[in-house]
Formats: structure tokens, C-alpha cells, sequence
């Protein structure tokens, strides 16, 4: 297996408020291709800023992201939207999809901006949506999903331009008991089955016991690093 | 795709967005109604102004349009007929013999404009046969007179009746003779209809003693649009050292200055209406904006560029405006097709108060096509200058920023 993502000496300050916000502090971390891996901490410890700066969303105060062997900390905004097109998949915690969209188009969204041409697109989207188990919902709008339903189209649409890896910031926050295990299990099979890597940050025991690795960070610093 | 998010974007608060449409549509119905009747009051006006006392262009003796006196006549003949005639666009030339002179009947006396005419030429021009109300018409040579409605009724003279005219003819020569009222004819602006009396172009030059002179030749044009092309023409055929010849626009310099006073407030109206409808806009513009932060955020952190984000955004303000733009004319144009064939006439004392100044009493509508498309590019100028807002928010965009504020 070969490193997807390396995370050196990573800082991250906010300066926004009168006394400056340490985030991260000397983060170092290799994420593998085909990883499930989870990153937990307390509130505030800098799971979030960890994942924003490695999906390319933010950038460190100081240290490196290569991802693919790309160094991302460094690039413009218009390279860092493309770079995130071409090779991440974002799941977040509020349901993100486009109300306006059916939960096809949705999927098929990312797609369109990577410019495949519709009937790939059509396909790959059905293929994903039936591996969800919700082809059936293809033509509806989000409004007229469960929170569960709608996480599973956010995570097909993550994988549908089979992104290098799929951040998901606390993906299960707002789901039941039921849809959690749903999503997990989509997840966990995705992971398996189109070699998928998967990296969340949560609170929630669920997701920690189905990870493969867990990363704990406090006060900004990674405390432990299993894998199971 | 983008096309369809839009289009979808718009319907999303559809109260609101049928508001901001009907704003648009409203505004757009009332500048066109508004503008329709302004213009088409203008052209009323210039054309009456053209077809009764003008015509679009006008040729005298030099010096005459400083100097309206008799003495400033020019001779008429076939040769400066067949010149004026062949130049392209003109259809026909008018002679006229104008001059003041007392008319009389009974014990009233009142000062009046007395018009020699060409009968079937003036016709030409003024349709004035139309405006007959009693009596005949004036044939070639005749030695009766048509007087206008107001002058007949402030002189009681009637069809039959003989009317005294005295004035001072050319080079001073006295002028005075007797003219059965032939007919009455009705102008609809009170200024002429109260002073006119028309006589034959051969009896004016008899009774102002100026055989073979004219004071003016009105000419008739195919198109009001073609006067500038015409006068160009004429100046190379014309002797300019002899005569002048000047457009409407010369010949009417108060109406076109007062047409400008006019036009100029009614923008000012025009720009008020948008001003509101604008900040209507623009609010909704903002709203739009403000719920939609996060999905921005979303759409940014999933890799949509700016451009395509902004592109799709003007698309949502393009659409809506096109909306209430096409509303709006569609509502507008049949109700202006339809005054515009029955104007509005206004009657009893109202249309009298408007009358004593000149005008008349009604209102008429203009169908130019330029009414209705400054009123689309007037919205469509403001939805983008206004659109430059949310192009700017999504242009300074950062997506972790917008999910976490929103």
C-alpha cells in the first residue's frame, strides 16, 4: 500500500480573535490508500482543521499536505478547487447536497463538473445509488429523504468521480441509531469493495468501533495512533 | 445542468421570487404605459403641429423665418416645383400665402391668420377636408373662404354668410375684400381652430396683391424620419442665396424644447419607478445570497469553480428578470395596441382647461418599438449591475468559512 496522504509538521493557527488559537501543533500523519481510518478527539482538539487542511480547504500556518505526493498547503485557491475535484470526496456533517437537484443529478453533479459525458455519468450514478440502496429515490429532491437517505446520496456522490479518498466530517452527527449503522455498513463496503479511503473525524462510538485506525488528537497533537 | 439549477434556484422561495417578478412586471407595464403615452402625445403633437401649420419641412424666401412679413415673398413656378418634387422621399409640395388680417362680421371683429391655399395639395398635407363641418370645401380659384369653428362661432357668421377681411398687403398695398363663408372646418388645437380662415392661393395672392408669390412651400415627406436626408438634398438643388429651407425642428424650436422639458421629467419618473423596483432587487439579490452561504461553501468545497458558481447566479437574476421583463410587455402591448387605435379623448371641463393651452384633449399612445425594449435593457442593466453583488460574495468566498458561518 502506498501513502494517499502525508501530513509533516502540520500548524495551524487562528489569529481571528484577540489571542491567537493553536489548532494543530506539529501534526504528522500518513493516511494509506484503502484506509478506514478515524480521527477522534474531544471538541476543539483540531479534528475539523485537520481534516479542512488535508481536503485542501484551509490552509497550515505552517508544515506540508502532500496528497498523491502533491504538495496542496501550497497551492492558489483555483488549483486547490481543482485538485479537490479531481481527487476528493467530501461527505459533511449537515446533509450537503443541492436542494434544488434530485438525488440522481446530485450524484451525478461532480461528475458533470469533471465533464464525463452523460451516459457515464447516468450509469456510474445508478450503479451507486443501487450499491446505497436507494435507486428507487433517484428522481426525488433531498427535502424528500430521511437524514440517513440523504447521507447515503452525500457519500455516493463522494465516491462517484472515485476520488483518491472521502473526508467526512462527523457524518453519523445527525443521524439515528439505524441510519448510523446503515451508513457505516455502506461505508465499511465501499472501503472493501471499490478499495475506497475512507478518513472521518467523530464523536461517535459507532464509527470508532467499525474504523480500521483510530488517530486521537488533543490540544492539537496526535496522542495515539492504533490500528486494528 | 446550470440552466436547470437556476431555473430551479428561482422557484425555491417562490413567494418571493413571484414578488420580485411582479415587481419587474409592474414596473415594466407602467414604464411602458407611461412612455407610450408621453411619446405618443409627442408625436401628436408634432404631427399636428407639422400637418397644420408647418409641414416637416418648410422652404421660403431667405430671411423670411426671421422676418414674417408679406414682403419676404418668393416666387413660385414649375421649375422650383419639379426640382422640389423629384427629390426622393418628398411626395408633394404645398404653397402657401400666409398673413394676418382683420375679419369681420356684422359688429364682431377679430384678427385672424389667413391662409392661401392649394386646395387639393393643403388637403395633402392637412387632411383638411376631413376636418370639414359645415359647408364645402375650397376648389382651385375659388373666391370663398373656409373660417375656422372657434372664429365662426366668436364672429356668429355662417355657410353663405360674407365675411370682411382687411389687412395690409405687399409693399403696403392695402388689403381688403369680401368672402363668402363656404364652409367651417374644426382643428382639434384650439390655438387654430380659434384664428384660421383658409381662401384659394389664387384669390390670397389677389387680395395681398403678389401675383405668382408665396410665402412658404410646405413640403409632404414619406417618412418624418427622412427630413435630415431631404434638406441635405435640397440645400445642393436649392439657390440658398434666394431661399431657406428649414426641418420641424427648426420651424417648431418651443414644441421641441418643450417635448424635451417634458421628456426630460418624465425619465425622472422613469428612473424613480427603477430606483424602488431596484432596491426591491436587490434585497431579494441579498436574501438569496445570505440562505445560501453554506451551499456555496458546499459547492466550492466539492470543487465548483467560482466562475461556474457566478455564472449560475446571473443565469437565477438573467431568468427573473427576463420574466417580469416579458411579463410585463406582454401585458403592456395589448392594452397599448388598444389605445393606440382609440385614444383617450377628454371631455367637459377638464378637456377645456387643457385646451386653453394649446393642447389637445386627449391622450394618445405610441407603439415605437424602442418603448418596450429600453424598459427590458433598463432591468436588464440594473439586474446586472446589482448582480454584481453576489458574483462579488462568491468572488471573496472561502467554503470553510461559509459552512461554519452559516
Amino acid at each position: 500500500m502506498s501513502g494517499v496522504i502525508k501530513a509533516e509538521n502540520l500548524h495551524k493557527v487562528y489569529s481571528e480573535t484577540k489571542i491567537p488559537v493553536k489548532a494543530l501543533n506539529g501534526v504528522n500523519l500518513e493516511i494509506m490508500e484503502g484506509e478506514f481510518t478515524a480521527i477522534v478527539g474531544p471538541s476543539g482538539c483540531g479534528k475539523t482543521t485537520l481534516l479542512n487542511i488535508i481536503g485542501g480547504l484551509d490552509h497550515p500556518t505552517m508544515g506540508n499536505v502532500l496528497v498523491a505526493n502533491e504538495d496542496i498547503a501550497n497551492m492558489k485557491d483555483g488549483e486547490l478547487i481543482d485538485f479537490r475535484l479531481k481527487n476528493i470526496g467530501f461527505v459533511f456533517q449537515a446533509y450537503n447536497l443541492i436542494p434544488v437537484l434530485t438525488t440522481l443529478e446530485n450524484v451525478e453533479f461532480i461528475m458533470l463538473l469533471q465533464k464525463q459525458d452523460k451516459t457515464q455519468r447516468e450509469k456510474r450514478s445508478m450503479e451507486l445509488l443501487e450499491e446505497m440502496g436507494i435507486a428507487d429515490k433517484a428522481n426525488m429532491r433531498p427535502s424528500e429523504l430521511s437524514g440517513g437517505q440523504q447521507q447515503r446520496v452525500a457519500v455516493a456522490r463522494a465516491l462517484a468521480s472515485k476520488p483518491k479518498f472521502i473526508l467526512a466530517d462527523e457524518p453519523t452527527a445527525n443521524l439515528d441509531s439505524k441510519s448510523t449503522e446503515n451508513l457505516l455498513d455502506i461505508m465499511a463496503k465501499m472501503n472493501k469493495e471499490e478499495n475506497a479511503t475512507f478518513v472521518f473525524s467523530t464523536h461517535d462510538q459507532r464509527v470508532i468501533e467499525k474504523a480500521k485506525r483510530i488517530v486521537t488528537l488533543e490540544d492539537g497533537v496526535i496522542i495515539s495512533d492504533v490500528k486494528k | 445542468m446550470y440552466i436547470k439549477i437556476a431555473w430551479r434556484n428561482i422557484w425555491r422561495n417562490k413567494r418571493r421570487s413571484l414578488i420580485t417578478i411582479g415587481s419587474i412586471t409592474f414596473a415594466v407595464l407602467l414604464a411602458c404605459i407611461m412612455r407610450s403615452m408621453q411619446l405618443g402625445s409627442y408625436d401628436r403633437m408634432i404631427e399636428n403641429a407639422a400637418r397644420f401649420y408647418t409641414g416637416y419641412i418648410q422652404i421660403h424666401k431667405a430671411g423670411y423665418w426671421d422676418e414674417k412679413i408679406i414682403d419676404n415673398s418668393f416666387s413660385w413656378d414649375q421649375e422650383l416645383l419639379a426640382k422640389v418634387e423629384n427629390t426622393e422621399g418628398v411626395n408633394s409640395a404645398v404653397p402657401r400665402v400666409e398673413s394676418f388680417a382683420l375679419a369681420s362680421f356684422e359688429n364682431k371683429t377679430k384678427g385672424g391668420m389667413v391662409l392661401g391655399i392649394s386646395p387639393e395639395r393643403e388637403h395633402e398635407l392637412t387632411r383638411i377636408k376631413d376636418k370639414m363641418v359645415e359647408g364645402e370645401y375650397l376648389q382651385d380659384n375659388d373666391e370663398g373662404a373656409v373660417v375656422s369653428e372657434g372664429l365662426a362661432k366668436y364672429l356668429k357668421i355662417g355657410v353663405g354668410d360674407t365675411l370682411v377681411l382687411i389687412g395690409q398687403g405687399y409693399h403696403g398695398a392695402n388689403a381688403a375684400g369680401l368672402f363668402f363663408v363656404k364652409g367651417i372646418a374644426k382643428f382639434p388645437v384650439p390655438e387654430q381652430n380659434n384664428q384660421t380662415i383658409f381662401i384659394s392661393l389664387k384669390k390670397a395672392q389677389w387680395f395681398y396683391a403678389m401675383p405668382d408669390l408665396i410665402t412658404s412651400m410646405s413640403l409632404v415627406v414619406d417618412k418624418a424620419k427622412n427630413v435630415d436626408r431631404i434638406l441635405a438634398d435640397l440645400n445642393g438643388k436649392l439657390d440658398m442665396n434666394y431661399l431657406e429651407i428649414m426641418g420641424w425642428k427648426d420651424l417648431m424650436p418651443d414644441l421641441l424644447q418643450g417635448i424635451e422639458i417634458d421628456n426630460i421629467s418624465g425619465r425622472i419618473m422613469l428612473w424613480i419607478l427603477y430606483a424602488v423596483i431596484g432596491f426591491g432587487m436587490f434585497g431579494t439579490f441579498m436574501m438569496m445570497t445570505a440562505e445560501r452561504m453554506y451551499e456555496f461553501g458546499v459547492m466550492m468545497s466539492i470543487g465548483m469553480k467560482r466562475v461556474k458558481m457566478q455564472f449560475s447566479v446571473f443565469l437565477e437574476m438573467l431568468m427573473m428578470s427576463s420574466i417580469g421583463v416579458i411579463a410585463g410587455i406582454s401585458i403592456s402591448l395589448p392594452i397599448l395596441v388598444y389605445y393606440f387605435y382609440n385614444p383617450v379623448f377628454m371631455t367637459g371641463e377638464k378637456a377645456e382647461a387643457i385646451e386653453q393651452f394649446g393642447v389637445e384633449a386627449a391622450y394618445f399612445f405610441s407603439l415605437q418599438p424602442s418603448l418596450f425594449y429600453n424598459q427590458a435593457w433598463a432591468i436588464f442593466f440594473m439586474a446586472w449591475i446589482l448582480g454584481f453583488y453576489p458574483l462579488y460574495v462568491i468572488q471573496r468566498l472561502k467554503p470553510v468559512e461559509a459552512m461554519r458561518e452559516a
